[in-house]
């Protein structure tokens, strides 16, 4: 109903102006508005939120909105000391910032799909894909920079002969050395594309039946919602998307708990010889 | 789907947001909170401190109270029997005193037969003396009987 007026028209229209981002650039130099606008606000909000509670953090009786965040950051704490066992000033804040920037991005999941892409079209904004999770650059932004951290540990923490040795030797000895390097490359490599697609992958099926689930009252005039026929469409969509929605719920935690984790494993096993 | 620099720029923001969180936002929550776990601990630990001090303070007053009684209960046995002794000894000194006094008045008593019998044994030779005259209505020499009736009267 929402895509009607102005908005595209058909299926195939509103489905395609639901997936497109807001662009700038030409060819690799292309900035996705959209993305990096809802990235930054919800980076923006998490950093906020948890800098004012850090700035008067008081070690008495906590209160409010610090016991909300004190209860975040131990939960994050718990997982970081039970998978990695070293010492490290960075892998727990990473932890914790990957745990909220992607819960906040998997949550956009949860506005309605016709909201803020409409509001957006009122002021003139001809495309707006509010999820930043279902844009692969920014899933691969972070499981990239997680591979890199990878790789900058392994070096650090093993030394390069060390853990050269360990990439030419494991797991068949040093007499299949190209074949434990053909191994390592894809598992390394197969560590932040799985990441990555993980992510994308989950969110933007979310959306896409968020979206489909909109299309049972695609077009329908506001007048005749009440006939009968579109009137059971309508409702039909109401429970669709409210289930959706409520299992959405856990999908958007899920996924975000399960990029933090896999990047604390990770990095742990980076820090650890085989 | 399409990669292009909206990744550098996710990156730099990613980047961005740890540092922060690393450096402005992680220390002082984990530092906060290692502090109330501290705070929490000793808390326990004191609370844990007073209680093993109540019990040994219930312990030494219930010693105090026990050795309090253990010493009235000895004062109380002394005293009884001290009074036990006492009244022995009243006992056996007002036995003493009447075998005393029985002595002194069986002692009087022999005396006081003795001396009536003496006297009896005098009047007996005066009335046998005074028989005798009677009898033989004459004049006797009382001199001269007296010795017989003094073997007389020493044999009543």
């Amino acid at each position: 109903m929402s895509a009607q007026g102005h908005g595209p028209a058909t299926v195939t229209d509103y489905i395609v102006h639901h997936l497109t981002n807001l662009k700038v650039g030409e060819g690799f130099w292309t900035l996705h508005l959209d993305t990096l606008f809802f990235s930054i606000v919800l980076g923006g909000l998490f950093a906020w939120v948890f800098y004012s509670v850090a700035k008067r953090v008081d070690s008495g009786v906590p209160r409010g909105l610090q016991s909300f965040v004190e209860l975040l950051v131990d939960f994050v704490d718990t997982q970081v000391r039970e998978t990695f066992h070293g010492k490290s000033e960075l892998i727990a804040p990473l932890a914790l910032t990957i745990f909220c920037w992607v819960f906040l991005m998997n949550f956009m999941d949860l506005m309605p799909v016709d909201l803020l892409p409409e509001l957006a079209m009122g002021i003139g904004v001809p495309y707006l894909k509010v999820v930043p999770s279902t844009d692969p650059n920014a899933t691969f932004a972070m499981s990239l920079t997680v591979f890199a951290l990878i790789f900058y540990y392994s070096f650090k923490i093993k030394g390069t002969g060390p853990f050269l040795k360990e990439v030419f030797t494991v797991p068949f000895g040093p007499m299949l050395a190209p074949v434990n390097l053909i191994f390592r490359l894809i598992e390394e490599i197969a560590k932040p594309i799985s990441l990555a697609l993980r992510l994308f992958g989950n969110l933007y099926a979310g959306e896409l039946i968020f979206i489909l689930i909109a299309l049972f009252s695609l077009g329908q005039a506001m007048d005749t919602l009440l006939d009968p026929a579109p009137f059971t469409i309508f409702v039909a969509q109401v429970i669709l998307g409210l289930m959706w929605a409520i299992f959405h719920i856990l999908i958007i935690t899920l996924q975000a708990f399960i990029f933090m984790m896999l990047t604390i494993v990770y990095l742990s096993m980076a820090h650890e010889a085989h | 789907m399409s990669i292009n620099a909206t990744l550098l720029a996710q990156m730099v923001v990613f980047a961005i947001l740890v540092w922060f969180t690393m450096k402005y936002v992680w220390p002082l929550l984990k530092q906060a909170m290692d502090e109330r776990e501290t705070r929490i601990a000793d808390g326990l630990a004191a609370a844990e401190k007073g209680k093993h001090d109540l019990e040994l303070a219930e312990k030494r007053a219930a010693d105090v109270i026990r050795e309090g009684k253990d010493k009235a209960q000895e004062l109380l046995n002394q005293a009884n029997q001290r009074a036990n002794q006492v009244i022995e000894e009243a006992k056996t000194a007002a036995r003493g005193e009447a075998d005393k006094v029985l002595a002194s008045a069986r002692a009087q008593i022999d005396q006081e037969r003795i001396e009536a019998r003496e006297r009896l044994r005098k009047e007996v030779s005066a009335l046998a003396v005074a028989g005798a005259e009677q009898i033989l209505r004459r004049e006797v020499d009382a001199r001269a009987h007296a010795e017989a009736l003094d073997r007389l009267a020493s044999q009543l």
